[in-house]
């Protein structure tokens, strides 16, 4: 990856370090988060947490979710919620199971047909967002019910229920579903690429730029020519898409589909997004705080376990995280414009 | 009339919203190398007539000529890309962005090696800041501010500082000096001179009837979204200029009765609803 401090749009810094620099950068707030997290399970963890089972458990959970916060995150940065992602993974884990378990079909039909779901769910969600003035919100929650229903049914008429086997083939189930050395599911490597992809899409290409605009001043963004409409449609088929991919990881990992389970996706993928420093009324964020983000809430939905305590105090701590992020996240914008009128 | 030639002209355009019609029957013409005054009261359609121009709207009936040909927008972009720039009324700026960004928002310089496209933040801080500084606000000096530490009146120059970059043909400014200081607002209208005397065609709205009689060439008022009054520079005096700007009312009346009330209430004036 390219060096962070040329691309973010926030980027203060011109030339050279500063504590002060590096501090305004919208990142710094997420990686300090990660960092005390961490240290905080490291210690009550202790060597197991530290060594290669910690590590691949919590990258393991992070790559699941990672991989979806990330197009979540960019419709944040946009001015946009999708909530049909946690419909989308058990849609898209079923179309496969369906296709290639059920009818036999070769796994690339089966994949195909269920990325051609997380893109068309997304394809839908955009034209209605964007030809409408209902919020993103109630669409993509209207979205997430009727394709939550149309899953079971299909599950059920085809069926007869809610879970579908499919056994892969050797290559497809190493390629997207299998633990390397027994630990770290290959997912890892797929949220990396997908990382890689993102990280260019905003930071280093100009329609980057756009996105951000969507979500500083839509209006403004449609009259400097910006094709708003189009790229909001684009960005809601690629959370789509990265639904579907996880949908489609998760069945080739356990070998069965099932047509409830995504729910956890909605929450966790926002959450990851806001904890990674992505404004909530848009216009801000970046990868590399999206991807930190998603690592701290991962050390602390694992580290709970090593550290054995009370599952209950994960989830205080991850709201506590969410609403301490919400807070830096504000007075780290207020660093950031402050700049101009600080230096005279 | 002018024998400069028309770069743009306007005729019979009316544009609806649904059942509210805003433009009627509006005819006008654009030359290069001459200043044009759009004026009229609040909601009389000036924006609405500029967005019509920039591409943002479609015109409901009526034909839109750019040298002559007719032609359709096919949005913002096309109008853009025809050498119509436009600063419109509100927003064009997004705080959270820096000032390169900013600048060349939808016309992004990028470097690059065959599909990739790399966005040059470098070259646009680089422009963006020489484009600014030359409007007068010196204080702007790197790229990577965020526009959002900036005051009301930089925003604007730099709205209108990325116009003026990318007018190729045609300036369209909306309220331009509305959010600005004496200073500044006179800087402004020398730029549109500084544009009218490079060849350009400007549009200018303004509700100062001392900016618009600096600038203007030719003028237009518009009255409920139709054209009241077009007329040239030297054929109305001050006064006349500012009754019809009013919405055709007698100012002087108007003043009239203000004092009237006045005398009525103490020497206080009347609460006025603070003009945009
Ligand atoms: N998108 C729209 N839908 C419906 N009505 C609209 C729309 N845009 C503008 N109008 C109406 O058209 C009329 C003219 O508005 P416009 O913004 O063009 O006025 P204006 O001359 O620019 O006023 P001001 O001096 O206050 O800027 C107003 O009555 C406004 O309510
Ligand atoms: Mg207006």
């Amino acid at each position: 990856m390219s060096s962070p401090a040329a691309n973010a749009p926030a980027d203060t810094a011109t030339s050279g370090f500063s504590i002060g620099s590096l501090i305004r950068r919208p990142e710094a707030g997420s990686l300090i988060g990660f960092v005390v997290v961490y240290i905080f399970f490291a210690i009550l963890g202790g060597a197991v947490f530290m060594g290669a089972p910690g590590w691949s458990s919590w990258l393991n959970i992070a790559a699941e979710v990672g991989i979806i916060a990330l197009p979540v995150g960019l419709l944040m940065i946009s001015g946009e919620f999708d909530i049909s992602v946690g419909a989308v993974v058990p849609a898209s884990s079923v179309t496969c199971a369906l296709l290639s378990g059920q009818f036999g079909l070769p796994a690339i039909v089966g994949i195909g047909g269920a990325l051609s779901v997380g893109l068309l769910v997304g394809f839908v969600n955009g034209m209605i967002v964007t030809r409408t003035s209902i919020p993103s919100l109630i669409v993509t929650i209207g979205i997430m019910f009727a394709v939550m229903g149309l899953t079971l049914g299909l599950a059920v008429l085809v069926k007869g229920s809610t879970s579908v086997g499919y056994v892969p083939d050797p290559l497809t189930k190493s390629l997207l579903g299998t633990f390397i050395g027994g630990m770290f599911n290959v997912s890892i490597f797929w949220w990396m690429g997908f990382i890689a992809v993102f990280f260019y899409f905003l930071h280093i290409s100009p329609i980057g730029n756009w996105v951000f605009a969507l979500g500083g001043d839509a209006e403004s963004a449609r009259n400097a020519g910006v094709p708003t409409a189009k790229l909001k449609v684009s960005l809601f088929m690629m959370s789509g898409f990265a639904a579907a991919f996880v949908g489609i990881a998760q069945v080739m990992t356990y070998q069965s589909a099932q047509v409830a389970g995504g729910q956890p996706f909605i929450f966790n993928s926002i959450m990851c997004a806001v904890i990674g420093g992505v404004i909530l009324t848009g216009g801000a964020g970046s990868i590399i705080g999206i991807v930190l983000g998603t690592m701290t809430f991962a050390v602390v939905n694992q580290g709970i376990f090593f550290a054995r305590l009370d599952p209950n105090v994960g989830s205080i701590i991850i709201g506590a995280l969410l609403l301490a992020a919400v807070l830096t996240n504000d007075s780290f914008r207020a660093l950031a414009l402050s700049y101009a009128t600080k230096k005279k | 009339m002018s024998d400069k030639k028309v770069v743009l002209e306007l005729k019979n355009v009316d544009k609806s919203f649904g059942p509210i019609d805003v433009l009627h029957e509006i005819s006008l013409k654009v030359r290069e190398g001459e200043v044009l005054c759009l004026l009229g009261d609040n909601g009389a359609g000036k924006s609405t007539l500029i967005k019509t121009l920039a591409g943002v709207h479609n015109a409901t009936r009526g034909e839109i000529l750019v040298d002559g040909e007719p032609v359709i927008f096919s949005g913002p972009r096309d109008a853009q890309d025809r050498g119509i720039a436009t600063v419109h009324q509100f927003g064009g700026t997004y705080p959270l962005m820096s000032v390169g960004r900013n600048f060349f928002m939808g016309q992004e310089p990028t470097k690059g090696f065959g599909p990739f496209k790399v966005y040059d933040r470098k070259k646009a801080n680089k422009i963006a800041v020489e484009e600014v500084q030359k409007m007068g606000i010196t204080r702007i000096d790197d790229g990577d501010r965020l526009v959002g530490g900036l005051s009301g009146g930089e925003r604007q120059s730099l709205a209108i500082a990325r116009a003026v970059y990318f007018g190729a043909r045609v300036l369209i400014l909306d309220e331009p000096t509305a959010a600005l200081g004496v200073k500044q607002a006179a800087h402004v209208l020398r730029i549109v001179n500084e544009a009218k005397k490079r060849g350009l065609a400007v549009i200018f709205i303004t509700h100062q009837v001392m900016h618009a009689m600096t600038v203007g060439d030719h003028f237009a008022v518009l009255i409920r979204g139709a054209i009241a009054a077009d007329f040239r520079k030297g054929e109305k005096t001050r006064e006349e200029i500012t009754d019809l700007m009013a919405g055709g009312q007698n100012m002087a009346d108007l003043e009239q009765e203000i004092e009237g009330y006045m005398e009525a209430h103490d020497g206080h004036p009347p609460k006025v609803e603070p003009a945009e």
